[in-house]
């Protein structure tokens, strides 16, 4: 994970010194300056907690059970023996929006499915994330024609496009380790989420 | 005292109702007085878009029609196609394609029954069948490159011959297949709970199945022998030694019976097709030889002035059958999957009509569930083993 600062010890065991270079003994000022750097982590009380959350939130994400198409076979796939998507803590598929934070639109979504579509993300508490799993929810795949919507971007903001036609579900592994990605690298929110933002995402203002 | 009914709507997004399928039911009580299953949530248009696509370019659609059984789709379209031609593929071609079709139904079955086993509450079972579906796709994997929209066949023949080492594979697979399927009748056949759920729930007399246009195991389930592989045999499937499982219960335990003894019968007929196979040569022609129909071989091409040409025409514009229609229908694991084919002389169908059996079989749902639960309609849609994607198409 690139965005995590890399670990870099306050005090190395054994301070390379060139040979016949003459250390000097360090004063009792500086030792207990190193004692005190050794046993202290300074930080902001957001910081931290907004690690701890995302930590829980990266590593416990409930999916929606939600399937529309061939992707959804591949989505019931990676909770199956062989991919076990348990490994990746994303295993707890919710039937009720209610209970998910993510939605993966797996397959084709129609004209006549878009509005439950966009209900269901609707429904979903905040935070959420979704992911368009295909070609045809990302950018409407080989049927370009009236009845399929040209990606279901076009009616909820998507967070990670997995590519494929369906995508395997080892794609769609990665896809789910990408997403926890974003989410540990992203800045959380703490506390209730502000009205006018809920009012803007609803389209209201 | 008040007597009203109650309308409620399941799904179109309900876990149990596979996909994306929206019943309206009318409840008194708990009691269903009518119930209106309503598609086209995943309607994708590709009967028309087939109308603008080469024959050829027609068959990746029909992978993702049924998306379960692929290959049956494959063979329903290029049979149609073949018709259409007047052609007819080697017998090893077509040894190869009962052998991947009957591979197809034992996934296709297996996914049903995991499926339906979840909805009925029976969780476990699924961990069981996703895994021989696993070893199902990883074959497609070796054989056409991908897992679950292969593409393999062409009209006229397969896409490629058949890798090394895939007999065998198929081979380990169908001899490890019968005790998988005591696994599986081990949790369910006897289980108390199963019983109770299945056994006479979601009954249909086999007088109204086929009042229905019902096919497939749920007909089969009702006391019909009809199977197509017997009474319409095509890529000499009457050659092949298989018993048709038929039970007379008509209710959603005998279907599940029914498909249980299919997958064995199945094991069966693969056995066969993989010894047919060795017979006719591991490797061998796997096209017709008529290319103005399919692809010449890419080492002619190299050599050949003419084959060169047969390969642009072929690639660029696809083959031109004559004028006129043909129906072509096989045993897909799910019921009768047909494909009906107008020309009007050019390159693309003027006209692709699709005889699902999954749209057919749903509208004797109502039927199925008159009179009963809630709770019925779920063991009732899982019974007659639905796909929307080729429901709605």
């Amino acid at each position: 994970m690139s965005d995590t600062p890399e670990f870099k010890p306050l005090r190395t065991l054994a301070p390379s010194t060139a040979p016949g270079e003459l250390v000097m003994p360090k004063t009792a000022d500086e030792l207990l300056y190193e004692e005190v750097e050794r046993g202290l982590l300074f930080t902001k009380v957001e910081s931290m907690v907004g690690w701890a959350m995302n930590q829980a939130r990266a590593n416990a994400i409930w999916p929606l059970s939600f399937g529309l198409a061939c992707c959804a076979i591949e989505m019931m796939a990676i909770a199956g023996p062989r991919f076990d998507v348990s490994r990746f803590g994303a295993e707890v598929f919710r039937g009720s929006p209610r209970q998910a934070d993510l939605m993966i639109v797996a397959g084709r979504v129609s004209i006549k499915m878009a509005p439950v579509v966009r209900q269901l993300y609707e429904q979903m508490p905040d935070p959420k994330w979704v992911i368009a799993m295909g070609a045809c929810s990302s950018c409407g795949g080989v049927f370009n024609n009236f009845a399929i919507l040209q990606g279901v971007d076009k009616i909820v903001p998507v967070d990670v496009y997995v590519p494929g036609c369906p995508p395997r579900p080892e794609a769609l592994l990665h896809g789910i380790m990408k997403l926890q990605e974003k989410i540990l690298a992203s800045k959380p929110e703490i506390g209730p989420i502000p009205r006018k933002r809920v009012l803007k995402q609803k389209g209201v203002a | 005292m008040r007597n009203e009914t109650m309308t409620i709507n399941m799904g179109p997004q309900h876990p149990s109702t596979h996909g994306v399928l929206r019943v309206a039911l009318e409840l008194d009580g708990e009691t269903i007085v009518a119930c209106k299953p309503i598609v086209g949530y995943l309607h994708t248009g590709m009967e028309k878009q087939a109308e603008y696509k080469t024959y050829t370019q027609s068959i990746p659609q029909t992978d993702r029609m049924d998306y379960i059984s692929p290959m049956s789709n494959n063979l329903a379209f290029c049979l149609a196609a073949e018709k259409l031609l007047g052609i007819e593929p080697p017998a090893r071609v077509q040894a190869i394609r009962v052998l991947l079709c009957e591979l197809t139904r034992i996934s296709s079955h297996a996914v049903w029954m995991g499926t339906h086993a979840i909805d009925i509450g029976a969780l476990t079972v699924f961990w069981y069948t996703f895994r021989e579906r696993e070893k199902v796709l990883s074959i497609y994997d070796h054989v056409a490159g991908a897992r679950m929209t292969s593409s393999y066949f062409r009209v006229g023949g397969l896409s490629r011959d058949i890798p090394e080492g895939f007999l065998e594979r198929c081979e380990k697979f169908v001899d490890e297949m019968p005790a998988h399927i005591d696994e599986y009748e081990s949790l369910l056949t006897r289980n108390p709970i199963w019983l109770a759920r299945t056994q006479g729930v979601a009954l249909i007399s086999g007088k109204d199945a086929v009042a229905w246009g019902v096919t497939g195991p749920t007909l089969r389930g009702s006391g019909v022998n009809y199977d197509l592989r017997k009474n319409e045999p095509y890529s000499g499937y009457e050659t092949y030694q298989f018993d048709v499982p038929v039970q007379s219960a008509g209710d959603a335990y005998a279907r599940y019976q029914v498909r249980v003894q299919e997958m064995r019968e199945s094991v069966k007929i693969a056995k066969q097709a993989i010894q047919r196979i060795r017979e006719l040569g591991e490797f061998g022609p796997y096209r017709v030889r008529d290319f103005k129909y399919v692809l010449p071989p890419k080492e002619d091409v190299k050599t050949s002035m003419e084959a060169l040409i047969h390969h642009f025409k072929i690639v660029a514009h696809g083959f031109f059958p004559p004028v006129g229609e043909a129906y072509s229908k096989v045993e897909a694991p799910k019921g009768e999957l047909g494909f009906y084919l107008v020309s009007d002389g050019s390159s693309r169908p003027w006209r692709m009509k699709v005889r699902s059996p999954s749209f057919i079989n749903l509208q004797a749902l109502p039927v199925m569930v008159q009179g009963r639960m809630i709770a019925d309609v779920i063991a009732a849609i899982g019974s007659i083993d639905i796909v929307l994607g080729e429901v709605d198409r």
